[in-house]
């Protein structure tokens, strides 16, 4: 049995839903992170799907560079909240306000 | 065009990414005094090779790389624009006190690769470069804003930067994947020609698909709703690396956008036709007239309410960016050259601008409108170089802003369309003249003359001088920088 297109954008469309609640709402430098991790497979997905309705390699292709660049926007990511943790000690973006606005 | 075949026009940038290797490598093994000094040096010679190269580089018939990379005038202006904004940041940079205790080296090696993305950027033809660019620009990006590890604002600014880019380039890439999916090709013009061919049904989702993948372009050029970073990414940075991401990144992103929304969204492949449609039934220009409205307004007036120089100069880079898309809004080969003609501009009054507020950060420490108090008296040619930068990103006469900005709305008063857009962006010149001079009062109004003179680096006070040159020659003898501008205007099309 085929999955369906429409099935996978779906599921797809959902999963990129709670990847952007997550940025939006939860406070912890990492889980942010994690909630675009989530947003970044979303897409992936997407194009993995129209890869394989379109008959065309370059979707996935696609995807390969997404996942290298995701990993090494999250080792800078990482490396700049332990940092903040030396400075500050938490990882609670809700705190780390010391910019007037 | 093949592989090998591509290399030959791809040298500025083989030298960008293979000088980075020698600097790591240098980085490594040379364990001397001097070694901020050799990577600097190394990196100037880099960067003028790769001019050299830049400036012998032919027009090949065919996109390089199979169709991923375009080398045309177009691209070749923006990379120039690229090396000024990069050579003035390496020049002023040992000179900054802010960087003193953190090892430079690393420093001008992440400027490198930035480089590298950013040529990238102006020459993409392809959703996969398009979104390789982007990310390898803001990596480098967001590790030089948070280059000062001890300094509390650069960690986190440097944070806020990971976080909305991370945001703003998974957005982007869900309208690349749904571009992808009614297309069923990465190469721009493969979407374009399908995309003139949808159903009318199938126009909401191309109508998300551009607002989704504006978001991605937006952040890069600080558009208004998607400029939250901006500010504190612009205070908590070092100086120098405000001054520069305010600039060429911002440079860049116009290019990109000006180019992929052109080819995808245009009802023909060739930009250069003068001029330009969106596919029928897209609201496109109305869209665009909409986010550079709140771009202007939102950057105008929150800049009046700044008492910090760097975050009031944040906000009138975003207002700028809303002055450029003004002309976007049209999308004619004049509007195009009157966005290139600003960009350049803005980079000698932006650059001399922040320049400034570097010369008044290595004296005071801070940057508030308050140590500006009278250096009117105590650094006269500093002080009437940064009048003269204020003058001109007012858009007052007879400075290269004026002339910039004439260009800009000519182009909405000769298409006859968004006269209410033109009527706002007069109004918010005038707002931004009152923040202008705020600064201009604190520096020759508010204190008497005590006699005390203060002097910066001649490094650093010399380029100030060199930068105001342009600013004001422009202002008066424009139409060589328009003519190299119009020379320019030459987009690779498949057809040509």
């Amino acid at each position: 049995m085929v999955v369906p297109l429409y099935h996978i954008l779906a599921f797809a469309g959902l999963l990129f839903t709670i990847g952007v609640v997550g940025v939006l709402f939860r406070r912890n430098a990492i889980i942010v992170f994690m909630s675009v991790e989530i947003m970044l497979n979303a897409v992936n997905l997407a194009f993995v799907a129209f890869s394989r309705y379109h008959g065309n390699v370059n979707g996935q292709v696609f995807v390969f560079f997404i996942m290298t660049l995701a990993a090494a926007e999250v080792a800078v990511g990482l490396a700049i909240i332990v940092s903040l943790f030396r400075n500050l000690r938490t990882s609670d973006i809700s705190e780390i306000r010391l910019m007037k606005h | 065009m093949s592989n090998i075949q591509s290399l030959t026009y791809f040298l500025p940038e083989l030298i960008l990414t293979s000088s980075a290797m020698v600097i790591i490598l240098t980085d490594v093994f040379f364990r001397g005094r001097n070694r901020n000094r050799l990577i600097w040096l190394l990196s100037l010679v880099a960067l003028g090779i790769a001019a050299i190269f830049l400036l012998l580089q032919t027009t090949p018939p065919d996109a390089i790389f199979y169709g991923a990379l375009a080398v045309d005038p177009y691209s070749r202006f923006f990379k120039w624009i690229f090396l000024l904004a990069t050579v003035v940041i390496y020049v002023v940079s040992p000179y900054s006190r802010e960087l003193d205790n953190n090892p430079r080296h690393e420093y001008y090696l992440f400027m490198l690769l930035v480089v590298f993305g950013l040529f990238l950027m102006a020459s993409a033809l392809d959703l996969i470069i398009v979104y390789l660019s982007i990310e390898i620009v803001s990596i480098g990006s967001f590790v030089l804003a948070g280059f000062l590890k001890q300094e509390r604002l650069s960690n986190e600014s440097s944070l806020k930067y990971v976080i909305y880019g991370a945001l703003s380039s998974g957005v982007m890439l869900y309208g690349l994947s749904l571009l992808f999916g009614i297309a069923g090709s990465t190469n721009v013009f493969d979407i374009q020609a399908a995309l003139s061919g949808v159903p009318d049904k199938a126009h909401l989702t191309l109508a998300v698909a551009l607002l989704l993948v504006l978001t991605g372009f937006g952040y890069k050029i600080a558009m208004v709703p998607f400029h939250f970073w901006t500010p504190d990414v612009y205070q908590g940075a070092p100086t120098t690396i405000t001054a520069y991401l305010s600039v060429a990144p911002k440079a860049a992103g116009f290019a990109l956008a000006l180019r992929i929304l052109g080819i995808t969204f245009g009802s023909s492949p060739d930009m250069n036709l003068g001029e330009w449609l969106p596919v029928e039934g897209l609201p496109f220009g109305t869209l665009i007239a909409i986010f550079s409205a709140a771009t202007m307004t939102v950057g105008n007036i929150i800049a009046i309410q700044q008492s910090s120089v760097k975050r009031l100069l944040a906000y009138s880079s975003i207002a700028h960016a809303g002055y450029m898309l003004m002309a976007a809004a049209i999308l004619n080969a004049q509007a195009v050259s009157a966005i290139m003609f600003y960009l350049a501009v803005y980079l000698f009054m932006n650059l001399g601008a922040f320049l400034v507020a570097i010369f008044i950060h290595n004296r005071y420490g801070y940057d508030e409108i308050e140590e500006w108090k009278g250096l009117g008296f105590q650094a006269p040619a500093v002080a009437v170089a940064m009048g003269i930068f204020l003058f001109s990103l007012t858009g007052l006469p007879p400075t290269a802003g004026f002339v910039g900005k004439v260009y800009l709305f000519s182009v909405l008063i000769e298409a006859q369309q968004f006269w209410w857009l033109a009527v706002l962006g007069v109004l918010n010149s005038v707002v931004s003249l009152y923040y202008y001079m705020r600064i201009l009062k604190a520096m020759f109004l508010d204190s008497e003359p005590t006699g005390e003179r203060i002097s910066g680096h001649p490094a650093l006070s010399g380029t100030i001088l060199l930068l105001m040159i342009p600013v004001l020659l422009f202002g008066v003898y424009w139409s060589p920088l328009m003519n190299l501008v119009r020379s320019s205007l030459e987009f690779f099309s498949p057809g040509m």
